[in-house]
């Protein structure tokens, strides 16, 4: 069972996708793995044969558990017995992912009356969305009732263990600067006007290369921190806040992004949020991310102080590019204004690297053609 | 290409990035991504949706002018019938 992330504790196999003596490559999606926040396509990490599936659709085992037994192409075969005991199945009369249980109580759908089109009967979050059609919106509370207690939903559940565990453990510093984006701003729509729409870039793309970038001079803000000790890391796995429609928000990565363009960083961008909103997530998108970026300007947020998602050291926030006045050399004029901010773990870096950290990324915005 | 297929095709572009809004139901002169709550990954989205289904390309530049689902539907219904990749910024005029 893959961690998909530090909040991660268990994983509901959701079904196969392939059977003993399946040929499998490195990057095959060969299970669909539910978790509190959504489900999630496993992918295969070397090339070899199918031999065993240890894990039945609807079993709930914990991270680590021994899924499947792969026969490398090269090399020993693997291991054929869990590596963690596997607790009994959880009880479930109806036969549902996650996903498909949480959107179906937020829905009012009920389960039992739904045949599942997933294999082996499963029900699927597709299956929910066709039987929420039909489903009469819910009565309207009446004048002077109480307020009926809602469950949390597996992804709000989640939400609060990871957030409630950083503010806990991590002690938290801000720091935050305004950046001038004219010159970004007018490389980009330079650069949209000569594009189809398929290629053009959103501010958001230069936004995560400078990140990228300025993390290359401040490596202390880009890793984890493991029993006690900081540890940066080499490659930069950048965690994307995609806020999802139907509510809460899922942060997949964009891997390696060290050495991607521009361009590229919109490609991964886009990756990561289309697959994020059609419940298409994969393992490799969800984990290791090294440092999370949250972008709330699109909602019309100005400045973001966001917490940091354990365990990482540290996150970025960008609020909302806006007019403002802007002082210059003794000038006022009218700038696009982005407001940029730094939360790090104070374990990890001092205020003075997350300054250096934001220097470096205004500096960088100042001349996006070099990014 | 009459105005209300040219309505048909922007209500299934938006539907398809949005699915739970009703295009009938949002207010056609309110700013489209505050009506729609939709970001601007979500619009880039929905200019290529409407570009596969009437060909019209936007360019960046005329943003500004599809700012409400009314502005979107009027900028189409001019050049819905022009697929030349940038189209010229005649109309609609733009805002004073």
């Amino acid at each position: 069972m893959p961690s998909l992330g530090a909040d991660m504790q268990r994983g509901v196999l959701g079904h196969w996708l392939v059977k003993p003596g399946d040929r499998v490559s490195r990057g095959d999606i060969i299970a669909v793995i539910g978790t509190d926040k959504a489900d999630i396509e496993a992918e295969v990490f070397e090339d070899g044969v199918v031999e065993r599936l240890l894990a039945k659709p609807g079993d709930e085992l914990p991270v680590g558990a021994v899924l499947a037994t792969i026969r490398g192409d090269a090399g020993p075969p693997a291991p054929n017995e869990p590596s963690a005991p596997a607790p009994p199945p959880a009880p479930a009369s109806v036969r549902a992912s996650p996903l498909a249980r949480r959107l179906a109580a937020e829905w009012h759908v009920d389960l039992a009356s739904i045949a599942g089109t997933g294999p082996g009967g499963v029900i699927e979050r597709h299956d929910v969305e066709a039987a929420a059609k039909h489903v009469p919106p819910p009565e309207p509370a009446r004048p002077g009732a109480s307020e009926p207690s809602v469950a949390l939903s597996g992804m709000r559940r989640a939400i609060a263990v990871a957030m409630a565990r950083s503010n806990w453990e991590i002690p938290h510093y801000y720091l935050e600067t305004s950046i001038d984006m004219r010159t970004a701003l007018a490389w980009l729509e330079q650069a949209n006007a000569v594009r189809p729409l398929k290629d053009r870039l959103l501010p958001a793309a230069i936004l995560l290369k400078a990140v990228v970038r300025a993390l290359a001079i401040v490596p202390e803000l880009n890793g984890h921190w493991v029993d006690g000790q900081p540890r940066s890391s080499a490659a930069i796995h950048l965690g994307v806040a995609v806020a999802l429609r139907q509510g809460g928000l899922i942060i997949p990565c964009i891997r390696d992004a060290g050495p991607r363009s521009v361009d590229d960083m919109m490609q991964g961008l886009r990756g990561c949020v289309e697959r994020a909103r059609s419940g298409r997530l994969r393992t490799s998108d969800l984990s290791d991310a090294t440092i999370t970026v949250t972008n709330l300007g699109d909602l019309g947020v100005e400045v973001v102080h966001g917490v940091i998602y354990p365990p990482q050291v540290a996150l970025v926030g960008f609020g909302r590019i806006r007019e403002r006045p802007w002082a210059e050399d003794g000038m006022l004029g009218v700038r696009p204004v982005l407001e940029a901010t730094l939360a790090g773990d104070h374990r990890a870096s001092d205020g003075r690297d997350g300054a250096r950290f934001l220097d470096a990324l205004d500096k960088l915005l100042q001349k996006p053609d070099t990014l | 290409m009459t105005k209300s297929e040219i309505e048909a095709a922007v209500f299934a572009a938006l539907r398809q990035i949005a699915p739970e809004v009703d295009p009938t139901a949002i207010d056609r002169e309110l700013p489209l991504r505050d009506a729609a709550e939709i970001d601007s990954f979500d619009f880039l989205n929905l200019l290529i949706g409407i570009q596969e289904r009437l060909g019209v390309e936007i360019p960046e530049a005329d943003y500004r002018r599809i700012s409400t689902l009314d502005s979107l539907i009027a900028y189409n219904s001019v050049f819905a019938a022009n697929t030349a990749p940038f189209p010229p910024l005649a109309y609609p005029p733009a805002e004073s």
